[in-house]
């Protein structure tokens, strides 16, 4: 055993065990490490935000590059502390819709382009692809599990005969996805747990 | 007018604006578009100033009223401030700040995530249990994929395909299919959502009110 001299190290690992240690119940350890976090975390965000957005894309054109029209920019993010005073929280919808709208707006072209076009254009390119057969099978087989699983969402008809039956194959497709989407959550999740337990067992204890 | 008619015309301008620039590759709307997502960013930083300041206040209220608990909401308190000061002080490079990152902020998310191990275990019993056809092809992709991604996975055989082989085929091909069905329909939504938007029928992100 090689304990860490690092006082970081003994930090990071007080933590650690405090945060498991709400596997044998709700307590006082466990929820110090939890509110440690949250205001930690919520400092780390603010800083991050403060520096990246309103220093480098507001302070710097604004008062460094004498780019006045981020004074436009500088008032509508100004107008979002209205919403701490109720009165005038109104004030707060211009640049709420600023914000909403711009996303919307972005999000028409360049969503339909990357979660419509574009999958149903590799679906269908890859159906024509022209690999091994077991590369063909798999692209057709994917072809119509993109189908019914659009079928199995259309309910404007009744999922009735053919239809019925491709919505059912739809059904099959989406149930084998949740249970890869499943299976591979869980090992993510336990992937960070070895690397917590290596970090105790090595860094910490040195074990390793 | 000011409260609801003229911030939904603005919505309209700029929403409008950010489809049209799309199809016009002309340098000054690139201009503006790349302003726009820049100003974008920076009402992005205010809102996160505005949160930040309602969970402080929310944390003092609990302090003074000396709500039950209310030690951690100095706890919560006392990390939020002294990450900012660490900020500030040593800036974002280097220093306390990176120090508080690496040895406080990581460990405990981390830590926090692979909690969610056990939890998931446990709701996988309950999720995976074989009750009908569909429910067996859950408990079945779950199962490949969970062996396939573990080394053990390589020894495993079924018909001269190792787990491993087949949990990669069922992420590539079934899972994809599964992955594109909902992403096609999250695309078509978004778009319906975002053109309710910009046309003033959709409006609950105003809030309630005049």
């Amino acid at each position: 055993m090689n304990l860490s001299g690092d006082i970081g190290i003994w930090v990071a690992a007080i933590l650690t065990l405090a945060v498991f240690s709400f596997l044998w119940k709700d307590n006082p350890l466990f929820r110090l490490a939890e509110h440690i976090l949250v205001g930690v975390s919520a400092g780390y965000y603010l800083v991050q935000y403060a520096y990246s957005a309103i220093y480098k894309k507001l302070y710097v054109p604004l008062f460094d590059q004498g780019n006045l029209l981020f004074i436009g920019c500088a008032i509508l993010g100004l107008l979002v502390f209205t919403r701490l005073v109720p009165r005038k929280s109104w004030l707060s919808r211009y640049p709420i819709a600023f914000y909403v709208a711009a996303g919307a707006g972005y999000s028409i072209p360049s969503g339909l382009q990357t979660r419509v076009v574009k999958q149903m254009q590799t679906s269908m390119l890859n159906f024509l692809d022209q690999g091994s057969l077991w590369t063909n099978v798999s692209a057709f087989l994917l072809f119509v599990g993109v189908i019914s699983v659009l079928l199995y969402f259309y309910f404007s008809a009744e999922h009735r005969g053919a239809f019925g039956f491709f919505s059912k194959i739809g059904i099959v497709f989406l149930m084998i996805g949740f249970g890869a989407s499943f299976g591979y959550t869980v090992m993510s999740r336990i992937t960070l747990l070895i690397g917590r337990l290596q970090f105790l067992m090595g860094e910490w204890l040195g074990f390793l | 007018m000011f409260r609801r008619t003229i911030p939904l015309i603005f919505a309209f301008v700029v929403g409008t604006f950010m489809v049209i620039q799309f199809f016009i590759p002309h340098p000054t709307f690139q201009a503006i578009y790349n302003g726009v997502l820049d100003w974008q960013q920076v009402i992005f930083g205010f809102v996160l100033v505005v949160g930040t300041l309602s969970m402080v206040r929310h944390h003092v209220i609990r302090i003074q009223r000396k709500k039950e608990g209310y030690r951690y909401s100095m706890v919560a308190l006392l990390g939020l401030v002294s990450m900012v000061l660490a900020g500030i002080i040593g800036g974002i490079r280097g220093g306390p700040y990176k120090w508080m990152f690496d040895y406080i902020q990581m460990p405990a998310q981390s830590s926090m995530f692979s909690l969610l191990a056990f939890f998931v275990a446990s709701a996988s019993y309950r999720a995976f249990r074989a009750r009908s056809v569909t429910a067996t092809l859950l408990l079945v992709a779950g199962v490949i994929v969970m062996l396939g991604r573990v080394p053990a996975g390589e020894y495993i055989h079924v018909g001269g395909l190792s787990l491993t082989d087949i949990s990669t085929w069922i992420l590539d091909y079934p899972n994809t299919a599964a992955k594109r069905g909902i992403l096609i329909g999250v695309g078509l939504g978004m778009t319906a959502t975002a053109l309710k938007i910009i046309l003033g029928i959709e409006t609950s992100y105003l809030g309630r009110g005049d």
